[in-house]
């Protein structure tokens, strides 16, 4: 393959580059955008070599724009990933996401007694998680103030 | 400072210079009862869980305040039987009564109620997460008895996992100037998120396996129930069952001021014969829990 070709399957002409995911995690990002109903391009690549991470994931979508939501998913289970907007070829913007203070709605408390969980689906609060400490990741549950680490993460 | 319309939830919500106010309003409703406080007011107590002592407690202090009291302690007999959600009929009640207490198994369910309510709730126990009045009657013992709460050695005793009292004061006391003490078996250790908090707040702590070993530097002993009902397993449960007892004996090695604290009911943790001994304060804390119930009332319903 030459060059120019391998140029042409790698870039995107506009839209969203998700750099620097945690290798492992890179289909976990994949399932949080949601690619399966995506119309256009989608590359995912994964055990790319990186300085920074040794290996890492990278995913490149044409014509998405990522949603608060999303960015937040991916900064919860890969918080070193990079967001690169690519318009006409030219990275026109380069965000480095991170853990938002406060988590609503998109994670699974892993207290099985807490009140997000054990009602009926229609009858459980929005879980609500304050970031306690980002480095390592404690966030603690608005109900039942449980502290959980990275480990014990489950997205809804 | 006002509490008036506040909800009392947790006691990670309250800084030192607020619970030192409930502290000093106890003291005044103690010294100075006004039977008429809360006259016209009405209490709900929705209790999801068996109690007595608190229930009890909660509804002498509003009768001694002249305010009524409405509510049930059997949520079999209610619309929750029917399936009914927490937050509609937290939603239902508030129509009723002007301060909600609820007691509920799941933990994370007084903080629901507290989000949804327009009127002031107060926590009585969500699962095995928070008691905040236990907490306020347990610091409010340690200040009326020993004159101070900062400059204290203060040692807890027995199920230091699931026993939500200890966890609620470790966290308040990490607003003193306190040693702590954690004596229990390795099975029933402080939760480390609790161990992280007071690491945090540069609270010193030590955890220990042998109560004869920590006893002599006591000026507080907490003691509590090794609790059947939150373990998985019973053989976990016969493991540490009995592992503790404060009896005359183990007291010979403690200071003479040394108090000893319960939140009550006791198994055999506590030899009866320790009751009449000048350490014994578990009967005086469980009576503080009225005027504390008293002020807390008083004060989220404006009236202190």
């Amino acid at each position: 393959m030459s060059r120019s070709k391998q140029l042409e399957v790698s870039a995107i002409c506009s839209g969203t580059v998700i750099d620097h995911i945690a290798t492992e995690h890179t289909f976990h990002v994949a399932r949080i955008l949601d690619l399966e109903e995506e119309p256009d391009t989608v590359l995912v690549a994964v055990n790319l070599d990186s300085g920074r991470l040794g290996k890492k994931g990278l995913i490149k979508v044409e014509n998405k724009t990522l949603t608060q939501e999303m960015v937040n998913k991916i900064a919860l289970i890969s918080p070193q990933a990079t967001l690169n907007i690519i318009e006409d070829y030219v990275l026109v913007r380069k965000i480095r996401v991170e853990i938002p203070d406060k988590v609503e709605g998109i994670l699974q408390c892993f207290n099985p007694n807490c009140i997000t969980n054990v009602p009926p689906p229609s009858a459980r609060p929005k879980t609500l998680f304050y970031a306690q400490s980002k480095q390592p990741l404690r966030l603690r549950c608005h109900h039942c103030e449980r502290v959980m680490s990275a480990a014990d993460m489950r997205l809804l | 400072m006002t509490l008036e319309g506040k909800d009392v939830i947790s006691v990670r919500d309250f800084d030192k210079e607020t619970i030192l106010h409930i502290l000093s309003k106890a003291g005044e409703v103690d010294s100075h009862p006004v039977p008429s406080l809360l006259t016209g007011k009405i209490m709900a107590t929705l209790f999801y869980e068996p109690s007595t002592r608190t229930r009890l407690s909660f509804e002498s202090a509003m009768k001694r305040l002249g305010g009524g009291v409405i509510g049930f302690a059997d949520p079999d007999t209610t619309s929750t039987a029917k399936g009914e959600s927490l937050a509609d009929s937290i939603r239902i009640v508030e129509g009723y009564a002007d301060v909600i207490i609820l007691r509920h198994p799941l933990e994370g369910a007084a903080r629901l109620a507290g989000d949804v309510a327009n009127i002031p709730v107060i926590n009585a126990g969500d699962g095995a997460n928070q008691h905040p009045t236990q907490t306020f009657l347990d610091l409010y013992t340690i200040l009326k008895d020993k004159g101070r709460i900062d400059s204290l050695r203060i040692g807890f005793l027995g199920d230091l996992k699931y026993g939500r009292t200890v966890h609620s004061l470790a966290t308040a006391l990490k607003h003193f100037d306190v040693e702590l003490c954690f004596i229990s078996p390795s099975l029933l250790r402080m939760p480390e998120y609790v161990l992280d908090e007071l690491h945090q707040s540069k609270i010193p702590f030590q955890e220990m396996a042998v109560l004869e070993d920590a006893i002599s530097d006591l000026d507080v002993l907490y003691c509590t129930r090794i609790q059947k009902e939150r373990f998985g397993s019973p053989i976990d449960h016969e493991k540490v069952r009995g592992a503790y007892r404060v009896s005359m004996h183990t007291l010979s090695f403690a200071k003479d001021d040394l108090r000893i604290m319960h939140p009550l009911p006791r198994v055999d943790e506590l030899d009866p014969a320790v009751d009449d001994s000048i350490h014994a304060i578990y009967f005086e804390q469980a009576k503080n829990g009225i005027p504390i119930r008293q002020a807390l009332l008083a004060l989220v319903l404006g009236k202190l």
